[in-house]
């Protein structure tokens, strides 16, 4: 391959200037000031603030609600995850199917992806709502008193609920583009050599979409650990409560409500380091990932 | 091993498109069929709606007397190999051999048992433990050719399988498959639009043309008594000269030529010539006009014009040749008449 040169080195870094200005900005800068709050502890009107050391970090370590709240993180992003990765996979697999009219069924199905999460709450908020949420009608047949805000598990599975309903068409376009992939030769061959549908699907389908269903997972944890903050603003209408919530809406509450900057910017710089980790899973996964021709 | 029937099969896409006219033919057991015709001529589409891969519009598709119309892929008893060879690329070589076993119950041992056999035959054995990707283009042909003979099927279906192949190793898997059908025995529809393939391979052609079957007959009959002017333009390499003649006094008449003992109506004709009926002759009534030789070593092939009509001849290498006129002769008994205007043939 030909390496194309630069005859100074000072146009290739002029150049990268405006990049590197807006990372900086926009990124380490505020990392870099995360990282150095979590060590002081603010005055509560924001007057000063006294270096503590590590005394934020082991706050939350003691802390019972932070646990309960990372508990809840983990079984919210593991339900999320799952939940959002199977439905779209089983209306792909469906869609790949149809023939006639696939167009508009697809669009049907990805239109929500332009709702934008705040909004997607709101359709939450409504649907769930008290005396006449068309939801809390159907459950309230089942002899249930849904009480979105009130209840924890109610309040819980209705983020759950939304949350994967907001993100069940992203994973829809990459299973469906991922089925479409597959030569349909292969698929004829599976159709020759096993006359079961669902061992077809299991031996031959889901194996050639694993390089998809990896990439998904990652983007799939990411967003439920992170992305879901808008539905859950507004589900929970800014008023935590008891009401169920992830790490990333305790740091706002904290930070924000409670004015405990020190404890929040801790509580980010954990966040921080559990994407690295995610991150760094990820690109060790993906240069091993077999690769198909 | 099982006889094939097809009646009046007919294949209308969705889009409306008829891709086969109804066709009928029979096929007897551990025949080789081979299935010849130009691209989009609906070869495929036929041999796909045996396999099950592709409805049946109407008509009815016999395996050994059962009509297997509505019978799933799986439990026709076929085996299939296709133009990409379709292996699994997540499978080793040994897998994907495996797989229609597995599916069918076969017992571990005897899968291990046959798979080695296959191996063995097809000289994959050191590959076994390979993926697909890892392999030449003519060892993803011997996959697909094993993973087609462990499952003994009663019907092997060869949808033009050598043509992603180099021209050498072409013709040798040509010779390959050939000798393994035979061996195995197994009735066989292979379909390709390679006539040298088809003639090399076949004990009888099927010669389609836009959706309909033009002859079906063993590769000397298409090759020397072509059903239409298609079949005696699409066989052989170059093809028959098919040339305006005349029928006058039951003699066909050609620039010069008449031919005696042709008992037809007076009138317009086509009659047709192969190239290697076309013979030097001093004493010959046509003169051919030699304005290309070309050379193939073994033969030659002059090309020139004829009564203003363009004409290939064949002459073997001992011949002496050279550009202008000729003095030539047609083998009477090789001509072939064909009807003007439908291009059927007659005789
Ligand atoms: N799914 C389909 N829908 C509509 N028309 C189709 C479909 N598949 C094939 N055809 C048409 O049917 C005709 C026959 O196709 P087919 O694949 O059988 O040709 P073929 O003889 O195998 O050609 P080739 O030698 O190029 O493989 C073509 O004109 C093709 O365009
Ligand atoms: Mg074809």
């Amino acid at each position: 391959m030909k390496r194309a040169g630069f005859a100074t080195k000072w146009l290739p870094i002029l150049l990268l200037v405006p990049q590197l200005t807006i990372i900086a900005v926009f990124f380490y800068w505020p990392a870099a000031h995360a990282v150095q709050s979590s060590f002081y502890l603010q005055d509560p009107f924001g007057f000063g603030s006294s270096f503590v050391g590590f005394d934020n970090y082991s706050d939350l370590m003691d802390n019972r609600e932070y646990r309960r709240i990372a508990w809840f993180t983990v079984i919210f992003t593991v339900l999320v995850t799952f939940f959002s990765l199977a439905i779209a996979l089983l209306l792909a697999v469906k869609a790949d199917k149809v023939i006639r009219g696939a167009k508009s069924y697809r669009t049907l199905i990805m239109w929500v992806y332009a709702v934008a999460p705040p909004v997607a709450g709101f359709i939450g908020l409504i649907l769930f709502n008290q005396s006449w949420g068309p939801l809390t009608r159907l459950i309230g047949q089942f002899g249930h008193q849904f009480t979105l805000g009130v209840n924890y598990t109610d309040t819980a599975f209705a983020m759950v609920l939304v949350s994967v309903w907001k993100q069940v068409p992203v994973n829809f376009i990459f299973f469906l583009s991922g089925l479409q992939s597959i030569p349909k030769s292969v698929r004829e061959a599976a159709l020759i050599d096993n006359r079961s549908a669902s061992g077809r699907f299991w031996d031959v389908t889901f194996p050639l979409l694993a390089p998809t269903g990896f990439f998904l997972l990652i983007i799939n944890i990411t967003y439920a650990l992170f992305d879901t903050f808008g539905v859950i603003d507004t589900l929970v209408k800014g008023e935590p409560g008891n009401n169920p919530m992830t790490l990333v809406y305790k740091v706002y509450v904290d930070g924000f409500r409670g004015n405990d900057l020190g404890g929040s910017s801790a509580q980010s710089v954990i966040l921080m380091i559990l994407v690295l980790a995610l991150t760094v899973f990820q690109f060790r996964m993906l240069e091993r990932r077999i690769h198909y021709t | 091993m099982a006889q094939v029937h097809l009646n009046d099969l007919h294949k209308v896409y969705p889009n409306g498109y008829e891709a086969l006219k109804p066709s009928s033919f029979h096929i007897e057991d551990g025949e080789f069929v081979v299935l010849v015709g130009p691209s989009g001529c609906g070869k495929s589409t036929l041999l796909r709606m045996v396999a099950g891969l592709e409805e049946i519009t109407a008509g009815a598709l016999k395996i050994d007397d059962k009509v297997v119309n509505h019978v799933d892929p799986a439990d026709r008893d076929i085996a299939m190999v296709f133009q990409n060879y379709a292996l699994y690329p997540h499978m080793t070589v040994r897998k994907n051999i495996a797989y229609g076993l597995q599916n069918r119950k076969v017992a571990k041992d005897e899968i291990a048992r046959k798979v080695d056999e296959a191996a063995e035959m097809l000289n994959l054995g050191e590959y076994l433990d390979r993926k697909p990707s890892q392999l030449s283009g003519g060892q993803r042909q011997r996959v697909a050719m094993g993973r087609a003979i462990v499952r003994d099927p009663s019907l092997f279906l060869f949808d033009e399988p050598l043509s992603n192949l180099d021209a050498k190793l072409r013709h040798q898997m040509r010779i390959e498959i050939k000798a393994l059908q035979r061996r195995l025995g197994v009735t066989s529809i292979y379909v390709t639009h390679d006539q040298v393939e088809a003639m090399t391979m076949a004990d009888r052609i099927i010669v389609m043309n836009a959706g309909r079957i033009e002859q079906i007959g063993t590769p000397e009959e298409v090759y020397h008594r072509p059903a239409s002017t298609f079949v005696a333009s699409f066989m052989g390499a170059p093809p028959m000269n098919l040339l305006p003649g005349e029928i006058a006094d039951s003699a066909l008449r050609f620039a010069g030529m008449e031919l005696e003992g042709c008992g037809r109506e007076a009138g317009p004709i086509v009659f047709g010539v192969r190239p290697e009926d076309i013979l030097p002759d001093e004493d010959g009534a046509l003169m051919l006009d030699v304005e290309i030789v070309e050379e193939l070593g073994a033969h030659r092939l002059l090309h020139g014009t004829m009564g203003g009509e363009q004409v290939t001849m064949h002459v073997g290498k001992e011949t002496a040749v050279s550009t202008g006129p000729l003095s030539v002769s047609v083998v009477p008994e090789a001509v072939s008449l064909f009807d003007p205007d439908s291009g059927l043939r007659l005789s």
